[in-house]
């Protein structure tokens, strides 16, 4: 019997994307976060923080009102950028940027934070400027909250189910990916190929998690804390 | 010349305090900033360097205005031609010794500079070594280093040897002269301690309540308006002996441990640990020189 490799392609493809796409958005608000003052860093926080409470559905139907196309969000993409994020890859990652993204940005405020000041200030008084810092100096030293982040957002996004389910639906090759094939499948009975795609997914989050705590014990061992 | 008069609101310990601060500072001297905790020394420092931001005033240095609350200038740190010895350090944990340095290097530098300030502090055989590898003089040996990379004209130090024991400490003092003089820097300290402010410093500032109370070199700022040739040491009491009549205090002078006899009223209420001054009734010392 074959089995459909596709929906785990496209459950990986999505993961992929979204994380890349987490890592660009994802620590530079981190770090504003971890330094910023102001007012609107709490309402920030706050919105990042969302996803971890509320029902994936919530935010799932709120994306579909407001990106279907009888809504005026969802007409001016369809119209003047040709984007239909409904029922569409895009949406899906749209969905999952929003989904993951306190698993990217939580992670990295935390490293950010425990940094001491005097590091960043230091390169300031060497005459260097905050871009410079943050690649070389701030980043290089918050390694393991990247990894911990870049991993945790790639390993949500993989078992990501209720954002995609009602904003993607279940269109096979765009938007079927393997917790929704897994759902599908169950569905109409078919438990070999749910079994399939479940067993897949459960031995790719146990490797990466287990990959993750191996890393952050070498760098642990290798180097005390700051 | 270093010209700071600036006024900032800060939050203390103690409650909210204005910091109304008037410092000159000739080329080429060194200074000290001497105070209690908490009296706004550091922020000061921070404030020359533009890491903090004074709510009004002015400073300038050899005639360049760095701040200007009237005018609204404001050169952030990377434009002033400073360097700072952070009191932790702020080593880059992630980068060697000589990378510490060479990063502080502006762009198309002479790379030769790093070999100079690793041999003239003597870091050369630790250049490959990493922050946490290195013992406290060493860390601090690096950020001074560090801090003179970028050639600065003014270096600030933020009490840079508190944390040492007396042999590094002594040894650095010197290293810190050596290069203020080698360098012709003009620099700026921190310091709690009243013998380092007299071995390095050519003017000491004393800081209280956000102001300076008194200003000018360390024999003159710490004699004393009572200035009678008399003199006072600072002790800590740190064992107490008694007998029916006498008592025997042993107090700690400096590096040295004394033992005095004491009456019995002196000691009613000391407990070890205090805080004394010692004051010697009869005093006619011989001096032997120490080389």
């Amino acid at each position: 019997m074959s089995f459909d490799w596709q929906p785990l392609l496209l459950t990986l493809q999505l993961a992929t994307v979204t994380t890349l796409l987490l890592l660009v958005i994802g620590v530079p608000l981190a770090w504003w976060m971890a330094s910023s003052r102001s007012r609107m860093k709490t309402i920030a926080e706050t919105l990042v923080s969302m996803p971890l409470i509320l029902p994936p559905s919530v935010l799932g139907f709120y994306l579909l009102l407001a990106f279907s196309p009888q809504n005026f969000i969802g007409a001016f993409l369809r119209d003047h950028l040709d984007l239909t994020l409904v029922f569409s890859f895009q949406g899906l990652v749209l969905g999952s940027l929003l989904f993951s993204l306190p698993f990217m940005a939580q992670p990295v405020q935390a490293g950010f934070q425990g940094l001491p000041a005097s590091l960043a200030e230091a390169s300031y008084t060497l005459g260097k400027s905050r871009l410079h810092t943050l690649f070389k100096v701030l980043l290089p030293n918050i390694r393991p909250a990247l990894l911990a982040g870049t991993v945790l957002s790639f390993a949500h996004t993989i078992g990501e189910f209720g954002v995609v389910l009602m904003i993607g639906g279940n269109i096979p090759g765009v938007t079927r990916v393997a917790s929704i094939a897994i759902f599908d499948e169950v569905e109409s009975l078919n438990y070999a190929a749910a079994h399939f795609h479940a067993a897949v997914l459960l031995a790719l989050s146990f490797t990466i998690l287990l990959a993750v705590y191996t890393i952050n014990k070498r760098f642990n061992v290798a180097r005390s804390p700051l | 010349m270093i010209e700071i008069d600036v006024r900032k609101k800060l939050h203390g310990a103690t409650g909210a305090f204005t910091l109304h601060a008037q410092l000159r500072i000739e080329t080429g001297e060194l200074a000290a900033l001497f105070g209690e905790s908490g009296a706004g020394k550091t922020t000061l420092l921070r404030i020359l360097a533009g890491l903090a931001v004074p709510d009004e005033g002015l400073v300038r240095v050899d005639g360049e205005t760095w701040f200007d609350s009237r005018r609204r200038i404001n050169l952030p740190p990377q434009k002033r031609r400073i360097g700072f010895v952070f009191q932790d350090q702020a080593l880059f944990p992630h980068l060697s010794v000589r990378d510490n340095l060479a990063y502080a290097l502006p762009k198309n530098a002479d790379r030769r500079f790093i070999d100079e300030l690793l041999e003239l502090t003597g870091l050369t055989p630790l250049q490959g070594r990493r922050p946490d590898t290195l013992s406290g003089g060493q860390r601090q040996r690096v950020a001074l280093a560090r801090a003179l990379a970028r050639r600065p004209a003014v270096l600030i130090l933020d009490e840079p040897l508190s944390a040492l024991d007396t042999n590094t400490r002594l040894q650095l003092q010197d290293e810190i002269l050596r290069l203020h003089r080698t360098l012709g820097l003009s620099t700026v300290m921190v310091t709690h301690d009243i013998p380092e402010v007299f071995k390095l410093a050519n003017r000491v500032f004393i800081l209280g309540d956000g102001t300076v109370t008194r200003h000018g070199p360390p024999p003159a700022v710490f004699a004393d308006q009572r200035c009678d040739g008399k003199i006072r040491l600072p002790a800590e009491v740190l064992g107490l002996e008694n007998n029916d009549v006498l008592h025997t205090l042993t107090v700690l002078v400096g590096n040295q441990i004394l033992s005095v006899v004491v009456g019995k009223e002196e000691v009613r209420n000391l407990r070890i640990g205090d805080k004394v001054l010692l004051l010697p009734k009869v005093f006619s010392p011989m001096l032997v020189g120490i080389h």
